[in-house]
């Protein structure tokens, strides 16, 4: 999961500062200095990277720190300040034209995601706000890429404008809008060709097209992998068009995405969409809050209860949180629970929003592909009631029959039960922490005591 | 003589590949080496701010985060050891440091692994976006040209218009493509490739397969699987798995290349969009920290712009600047 590398590297260098009763300028240096590597090393930028360092070293040298009674603390949370400050403020929302349709523009380098972002976010609208999408193809250069679109909005049931690969993108375009005019469309998403930054006449015929559609919204989709050229690649784009939102894709990577914040805090900018997958679903608003709390390991349930809200019908999570409260968990609601959580997306990514979940042992190697979680349904089919119950009465006999009827090999259904134990640990200690609170530190929270 | 001139000499005849790797490089050059030049000018003597700001445009490089310690390790050492007191005679050990670091004292390896007289399989692997196809329709028209004959496997069974895109690439350069319908099995895709292949007694087969990001296990299983299909059908193949890389991506291409290489034994690397502003330096610790070399460039969006990757070409399209210049102090001192 993206930041997750960060957000470690974060935490280990802040770790030393922690408890220190006096904090003297060397410390602060030290700290720094492994702070300054952590985000360099998750592709921020170095000049965002530069001026978050000496931020935070001026006022972590200042009167707020020293004259303090635990310093430690204190730098700690001038650190936490200035990162949720660098990763901007309230979500924005998708902008809403004075007179329909509303024309969004998609742009962006090669390979960044814009088509598949494009169909994302037209079945975004619609689901979420019920808007009737028209996807207009202006790819004319890339081989296919209008027979792409053309597959997504057949995969979407939504309508695409085309018109070959011989007429003007900027054509495509005028045409486009006149016909969601026509067909009541009160939403145009305009695909546009991947391009260089520095490509004078593609950027020229981007600016013709914003001319002519008049945009709301201009999109610079961005591969969340990027480097540090994401902030020259970023300016240049907003130089030419006048970018309004940034969509960062492939999240769903193992990228420590330092690019998210190099060019929010670069262009102003606000992030506005996230792509989180290969599915047709997986593009999520950005919440920068949200995702700050995230960097620092501090857990993100809102997202949590969000996505269980959309995915879970109701009565069904009621019951699920009563379960998961009281941790009388047994197997079988362990299995009705998997199709649900199925719909929710990868067991991994959804622990990394539960706080302190990152830090508890056994969970890291959890991990649950779609095949493993119909192997998890036959073994769990294949006990009896009273071991679905108490699954402690599981001896070697009861696994050897297991196994036979599941047809898994023994290994995995010791597995099985070892990670349902696990799970039920990591339960009760979620609830032991909710009892206590954060601020006695059931848990290891970074940044809090 | 300087190294540069060493390396000067090596382009007197400038073929024009060389040429297309400055046009290419150009952008990547220029800030790369004028950061450089403001490095050594802002700073008159060499010291530990002056090793601060060059890890820093080292970083910028994308060259990673290792490589950089390690390289502004040595050179404090070389520093020591021949008494560089000021930023001017620093600036050669630098680059000299970069390609030894490239080089790390093998033979480097990049020209295909071919096998003569016989089908050649070269699989493309690589995360979502990088430009495998496009990469894949490049080296088909290549081989085309030197009387080749080529078959292409539309593996990418997953993207929308994945096929499509490869048929294209297909019909212009003329080569045929073996494909199956969209969500079928890649590795059904590669089976009939091979048979296909053989049968039309085709010089080298290119596999193009779906975009994947690393860390998704269940898809690097997949590929896995299209290896050992490919393998179980020619035992020595393929001969060739390369991973497609985008110039522009940062740290996490040395992730890519590790665990790519865990599931495919990846034997090269292609270096896509390097036409951009982007550095694609991280090529420098992939090739140091997995031994995995580059074997082509892509310098731009038509047919010819694949290059065959030449570390000293690289190295001299990035430092050319500083080559040109060198080479006067050179010349001066010699009249002098």
């Amino acid at each position: 999961m993206a930041f997750e590398g960060l957000a470690e590297r974060l935490q280990g260098s802040i770790q030393k500062i922690r408890g220190k009763g006096k904090v003297n300028e060397a410390d602060v240096k030290e700290m720094m200095r492994e702070v300054r590597l952590a985000l360099l090393e998750a592709d921020v930028n170095f000049k965002v990277v530069k001026s978050f360092v000496k931020q935070v070293s001026e006022r972590a040298v200042g009167q707020e720190v020293m004259t303090s009674l635990t310093p430690g603390q204190q730098v700690i949370k001038v650190v936490k300040e200035e990162l949720t400050e660098l990763m901007g403020g309230e979500q924005s929302q998708i902008a809403v034209g004075k007179k329909p349709p509303t024309v969004i523009m998609m742009v962006g380098l090669q390979g960044a995601g814009k088509t598949t972002t494009a169909g994302k976010l037209a079945g975004l609208l619609r689901k979420k706000h019920n808007r009737k999408p028209l996807l207009v193809a202006a790819d004319i250069y890339r081989p296919a890429a209008i027979n792409q679109l053309e597959t997504i909005g057949k995969q979407l049931s939504l309508p695409v404008f085309s018109m070959g690969d011989q007429v003007s993108p900027v054509e495509i375009a005028k045409a486009g809008i006149e016909k969601a005019k026509e067909e009541h469309h009160d939403y145009v998403l305009i695909d546009t060709a991947g391009r260089l930054h520095v490509d004078e006449e593609l950027m020229d015929e981007l600016k013709q097209i914003k001319e002519l559609s008049s945009p709301d919204e201009i999109f610079l989709v961005v591969d969340s992998m990027t480097g540090q050229d994401a902030v020259t690649v970023a300016q240049n784009f907003d130089d030419a068009l006048g970018v309004t939102g940034v969509v960062l894709t492939k999240l769903d990577g193992d990228t420590r995405g330092g690019a998210a914040l190099s060019i929010r805090s670069v262009t102003g900018k606000p992030i506005k969409f996230v792509g989180m997958g290969e599915k047709m679903d997986a593009l999520e608003p950005f919440h920068p809050e949200r995702m700050a709390s995230r960097i620092l390991g501090m857990g993100d349930m809102l997202s949590l209860i969000e996505k269980a809200q959309t995915n879970v019908d109701e009565d069904k999570a009621k019951e699920m949180e009563k379960k998961l409260r009281t941790a009388s968990f047994t197997l079988d609601d362990f299995l009705e629970q998997l199709g649900q959580v199925k719909q929710m997306g990868p067991l991994d990514e959804l622990l990394k929003m539960i706080p302190g979940a990152n830090k508890m042992k056994g969970l890291d190697n959890i991990d649950m592909d779609g095949k493993q979680l119909s192997h998890v349904e036959a073994i769990i089919q294949s006990m009896t009631v009273k071991e679905k119950e108490q699954p402690e009465i599981i001896n070697a006999s009861r696994r050897k029959r297991i196994a036979r009827g599941s047809g898994r090999p023994i290994q995995e259904i010791n597995r099985l039960l070892k990670q349902f134990e696990e799970m039920k640990k990591m339960m009760k200690q979620m609830t032991n922490a909710q009892g206590k609170g954060k601020k006695r530190g059931g848990m290891n929270f970074p940044f809090m005591q | 003589m300087s190294f540069f001139k060493k390396l000067k000499e090596k382009f007197t005849t400038q073929d024009t590949a060389t040429d297309k790797y400055k046009d290419g490089l150009s952008k990547t050059r220029n800030s790369f080496t004028s950061r450089l030049n403001d490095l050594v000018a802002n700073y008159r003597t060499v010291d530990e701010d002056f090793f601060e700001e060059l890890e820093e445009i080292m970083i910028q490089a994308d060259v990673g985060f290792d490589t950089v310690m390690t390289l502004v390790e040595e050179l404090k050492m070389e520093v020591k050891r021949q008494n560089i007191k000021d930023t001017e005679g620093i600036r050669s050990v630098i680059s000299q440091k970069l390609v030894e670091i490239y080089y790390n004292g093998e033979e480097p390896d990049e020209l295909l692994n071919f096998k003569e007289n016989d089908l050649t399989v070269i699989l493309f692997v690589g995360v979502n976006g990088v430009g495998k196809t496009t990469t894949i329709g490049k080296l088909a028209h290549q081989f085309k040209n030197e009387g080749k004959k080529v078959v292409l496997a539309a593996g990418d069974t997953f993207r929308a218009g994945a096929i499509e895109q490869l048929e294209v690439w297909g019909n212009r350069v003329g080569v045929d493509v073996i494909k199956h319908s969209e969500g079928s099995d890649p590795a059904a895709v590669m089976y009939d490739a091979v048979h296909s292949a053989k049968a039309k007694k085709a010089d080298v087969l290119i596999c193009d397969t779906a975009g994947r990001l690393q860390n998704k296990v269940n898809l690097m299983k997949e590929l896995e699987k299209v290896k050992r299909v490919i393998e179980r059908e020619i035992p020595d193949a393929p001969h060739e798995v390369l991973l497609a890389l985008d110039a522009t991506t940062g740290q996490n291409a040395m992730t890519q290349a590790k665990i790519f290489k865990e599931a495919t034994n990846v034997t090269g690397i292609v270096l896509t969009k390097l036409d951009g502003t982007a550095k694609g330096g991280i090529v420098l610790a992939i090739k140091k920290e997995l031994g995995i070399p580059v074997k082509f460039v892509g310098l731009g969006e038509k047919m010819d712009d694949l290059q065959p990757f030449n570390a000293e070409k690289y190295v001299y399209g990035l430092f050319s600047d500083l080559v040109d210049k060198e080479e006067l102090i050179d010349d001066e001192e010699e009249r002098e």
